[in-house]
């Protein structure tokens, strides 16, 4: 019997306490009609030892030899120490903080975690975080509608550049509130928002502008005008960011005359495994004045009974167990795990550390692209600046020649042909710091045979 | 301390660098780059590797103590599950990566969606909603297309049992719609006759627990299926109490259309000091049609099974996706992993143990001269004791029970939740606590109740031997304090 530690004594005293025969006898509430037979479908349990077998085989065969996807889950180095210290259990099988004065090392991480990725984005104040990326987005979007004084606009406009997959989630998520987003097509040339087209959108009420910095191609937004235009529509700026990428870059909170008003982003680059897609962490910073209406947990430091410094979670009034609902979001988990890695993650690599990351990243997207560029018929599909990620544009189909580099155990990119067909021919490569010199040059060399092939 | 008050300027980790071999800023515009660095903590790699320890020690959790915590299911998480999840090729697969490279995971997934509608008694199984909050929206959100589709739009109400988790209605609204409450009679199931009186043409479904969160089993489960069925609405199964009949009875079997399961509790996937979560949902035949995408698909070949992605160009009528990838995938993993170390044998056990585990309590307490919420009913997986009598006559309220517990070294039970029992505790064991620990806890419930008679400030003032005593929460709300607002390091 796994995991059940009862013997055959400790099963009978308990039950002459009960005062009932059997165990069966515990169910009696439940109608005779109700009560299930034997599970068909589920097997017979197996030894730790024969789990590990098997899915020791299984893992191996998901494994490949280099890898350049990105499209918003990416690959970095994680410090030994960042997981040792998650898997504490400690950390890891503790649950939410209500008991604060037995949570003191989860409340005091969170703490440390909503100042650091303040600071990160130049932001005032940040929650404990959300699911992921993309319904961080959605959290904010839902956000800035309750947030935005000057409109009661229920319509959000999103430039078209952000990943789809956030888009659609958002529309998803956001849909039944009768809230609607309205896209802005991305520049054909520039594969970034043009200033010019936004004028089209001038006098119409919107609550609020989503930006995506980098965008889904890797281009970097003119994030300042972006942000005074809004600004002088009376909508509130989303940012949805990498936060690696800002380590590099210009941060949300000073974008513009007055900074985004929200910022979220995928957690996932700050020491979390790319593990098939989660769990991950959406984080969410804002203006202190908009910080009543950030759904999910906040953490604030206080004191106790003696003077002594203490963590505790706060403004539970906007919460879903003591609001119902009227609370600003159902959300009633973080992903506190995965807020321990980043946190860890972020103080044992520190400013130089992360901006070191960057400039890596960068300069060997860079690296990558110029070599590529030499190969017949390769081209650089859009003009914006970009991060660590790029557009390239291929003699053939995308999906032909990145299933020729995958039987060099090479996954190429992304298939842009699967957001669009105009993009049939271009795929989507991200370089980060984990790949060096020969890695590149054997992308390089597979493609070239895949272009050529 | 924070990590960053024992940092120094110019001091860092120097092995997490990568050397930097590119000359900095690149292509990147002057106009688009960061001036001034975030301000992240200076400190060594001992440094963060002994902050972070020494905060962990400052935690209850599993694996240091007993954890009761109603209606959160904290039973023991096997390591060897977390071992698997972290084998390298699960580890680095990418979300993305072609089903080539995929084999191996979908597999695990294709297996744990069947085992799931085993164990629900429902159709088809998607994984992806990440909590079981969004798993609740996912199905109301399931719900809600159903009706559109029928062209059914005036319904616009969800029916929910005041015992209710805050979720729900949260949820409801979500969704767009209105929420009716329905009262709880006083033998904690749902009344019937409020429910008649509720239930009708704007109806577009139920939530319930069952077990309730009351800690009993709604005894009138099919006639509260029918009524709510005769008027065209759907029921919802909220799965946070699932763990007190796996194995015993199917949610699909008590006729309901579409449920959550909180994998994090009843499969025994960590909770990591408040998530990550998952949230699978189970639908039946009337919510197959719109289950969140994508869910994993076998197709038979000439090569053998092959597992891939089904999205919503096979499933045109699906809510869609909820998140940017397929959700936890790690955690799915965790998941199937305990269910294969269970086994079926193991899991009719899960709901058997933990059963017999609250009800050894409950007696025991009752005899000891504290109040069961319900006495006249069976415990489920979880019960209630009020204090509102200790409250009244001796001044101490659940809540300085809860504290004191702490004191004794083990985590309080839920506090004050549900809302309609006035000073309660609710208590879940779990099937992996031992008679030694549960009486352990029962015999310091007990003596914290003499306590009370004799020295109340014993309670009212704990507790007393952890690191901090009470925090003033009226304090951390009003004087606002939520980032570090200090330079980040001393300077020289």
């Amino acid at each position: 019997m796994p995991f059940v530690p009862h013997t055959a004594d400790d099963e009978q005293q308990m039950l002459a306490t009960i005062g009932v025969s059997s165990i069966e006898a515990l169910f009696d509430e439940i109608p005779k009609a109700l009560r299930s037979g034997v599970l068909k479908q589920t097997p017979t349990g197996i030894s730790e030892m024969d789990l590990l077998r098997l899915m020791g085989e299984r893992a191996k065969q998901d494994q490949v030899r280099l890898s350049f996807l990105g499209a918003g889950a990416y690959h970095h180095h994680i410090p030994s120490a960042v997981w040792d210290l998650v898997g504490r259990g400690e950390f890891m099988t503790a649950y939410t903080p209500y008991q604060a004065e037995a949570s003191q090392g989860t409340l005091q991480l969170i703490y440390e975690f909503q100042t650091m990725i303040s600071r990160l984005t130049a932001m005032e104040v940040a929650n404990a975080s959300v699911y992921e990326g993309a319904s961080a987005m959605a959290e904010a979007i839902l956000m800035a509608v309750r947030a935005n004084r000057k409109s009661k606009s229920h319509r959000i406009l999103c430039a078209g550049s952000v990943h789809p997959n956030y888009l659609s989630a958002c529309r998803n998520i956001v849909r039944n509130q009768n809230l609607h987003i309205d896209v802005v097509d991305t520049g054909d040339q520039s594969g970034t928002l043009d200033m010019a087209q936004m004028a089209v959108y001038e006098g119409q009420d919107y609550a609020a502008l989503v930006v995506p910095y980098p965008n889904f191609f890797g281009a970097l937004e003119d994030v300042d005008a972006l942000t005074d235009w809004a600004a002088a529509q009376g909508m509130l700026v989303i940012a949805v960011v990498n936060p690696v990428a800002l380590a590099l870059l210009k941060p949300p909170g000073e974008w513009g005359a007055q900074g985004a008003d929200i910022v979220v982003g995928e957690g996932q680059p700050l020491g979390v495994p790319l593990s098939s897609g989660g769990p991950y962490l959406g984080f969410m910073c804002c203006k202190q004045a908009l910080v009543r209406q950030m759904p999910g947990r906040i953490i604030g430091r206080t004191n106790d009974l003696d003077g002594k410094t203490g963590f505790t979670l706060t403004l539970q009034a906007r919460e879903q167990h003591i609001r119902r609902a009227k609370a600003t979001s159902n959300i009633c988990t973080n992903q506190g795990l995965l807020v321990t890695a980043a946190t860890i993650h972020m103080s044992l690599l520190g400013d130089q550390g992360l901006y070191a990351v960057a400039c890596d990243c960068h300069g060997g997207m860079m690296n990558l692209l110029n070599k590529a560029l030499g190969i017949p018929g390769v081209s650089r599909r859009f003009s914006a600046a970009v991060f660590h990620e790029v557009v390239l544009r291929l003699p053939k189909p995308a999906a032909a020649v990145l299933a020729t580099m995958a039987g060099d155990g090479i996954l190429g990119g992304y298939d842009l042909g699967l957001v669009s067909p105009a993009l049939a021919d271009c795929m989507l490569t991200n370089v980060t710091e984990t790949k060096n010199e020969a890695d590149i040059d054997a992308f390089v060399s597979s493609l070239r045979r895949a272009c050529e092939g | 301390m924070l990590i960053y008050e024992i940092g120094a300027s110019g001091r860092s980790a120097r092995a997490q660098y990568p050397v930097t071999q590119y000359p900095a800023a690149g292509e990147i515009p002057e106009a688009l780059r960061r001036k001034v660095p975030a301000g992240l903590p200076e400190v060594s790699e001992l440094q963060v590797v002994r902050h972070y320890t020494n905060l962990s020690q400052k935690n209850f959790a599993i694996d240091t103590q007993f954890y009761p915590l109603g209606s959160c299911t904290m039973k023991y998480n096997p390591r060897g599950a977390h071992k698997v999840a972290g084998l390298a090729g699960f580890l680095n697969r990418h979300p993305l990566a072609p089903e080539q490279f995929s084999q191996g995971f979908l597999s695990c997934l294709f297996e744990l969606q069947e085992y799931l509608k085993d164990v629900t008694g429902m159709r088809a199984v998607s994984l992806t909603p990440m909590a079981g909050a969004q798993g609740e929206f996912a199905g109301v959100a399931m719900i809600r297309a159903y009706h559109e589709k029928n062209g059914d739009t005036q319904r616009t109400e969800i029916l929910i049992p005041t015992a209710a988790h805050g979720t729900n209605p949260a949820t409801a609204v979500m969704c767009g719609y209105q929420v009716r409450e329905v009262a709880v009679g006083k033998d904690g199931d749902v009344d019937i006759e409020a429910l008649r009186a509720a239930v009708g043409p704007q109806t577009a479904g139920l939530m319930m627990t069952n077990p309730s969160t009351c800690g009993v089993f709604e005894r009138k489960i099919q006639e509260i299926a029918d009524l709510v069925h005769e008027a065209g609405g759907l029921l919802y199964y909220d799965g946070a109490n699932l763990n007190a009949i796996l194995g015993k009875v199917k949610p699909g079997d008590m006729g309901f259309d579409v449920l959550h399961m909180n994998l994090h509790k009843t499969f025994a996937t960590p909770h990591g000091g408040g998530g990550p979560g998952s949230g699978p949902v189970g639908v039946g035949p009337r919510l197959e049609p719109f289950v969140p995408t994508p869910i994993v698909g076998k197709r038979q070949t000439a090569d053998g099974d092959v597992y891939y992605w089904r999205d919503k160009t096979e499933i045109p009528d699906s809510i869609g996706n909820l998140s940017a990838f397929m959700g936890n995938a790690g955690i799915l993993i965790r998941a199937y992993a305990y269910a294969r170390l269970l086994g079926k044998e193991g899991m009719n056990r899960v709901g058997e143990y933990a059963t017999l585990n609250a009800n050894y309590m409950a007696r025991r307490l009752e005899q000891a001269g504290f109040k069961l919420a319900y006495p006249e009913r069976r415990a489920t997986h979880e019960f209630i004791i009020t204090m509102s009598r200790e409250a009244k006559e001796l001044g101490v309220n659940a809540m300085d029970f809860a504290k004191r517990l702490l004191d004794y070294g083990y985590h309080a039970p839920t506090t004050y939740f549900p809302l309609l029992i006035p000073e309660c505790l609710l208590i879940e064991p779990t099937e992996t606590e031992s008679k030694e620990e549960l009486d352990g806890f029962c015999d310091a419930l007990i003596s914290i109740l003499a306590e009370a008679r004799e020295t109340p400030e014993l309670l009212t003032n704990a507790p007393v031997t952890l690191p901090v005593k009470r925090l003033d929460d009226v304090k951390a709300a009003r004087d606002l304090d939520l980032v570090w607002k200090q330079s980040s390091s001393r300077t020289i």
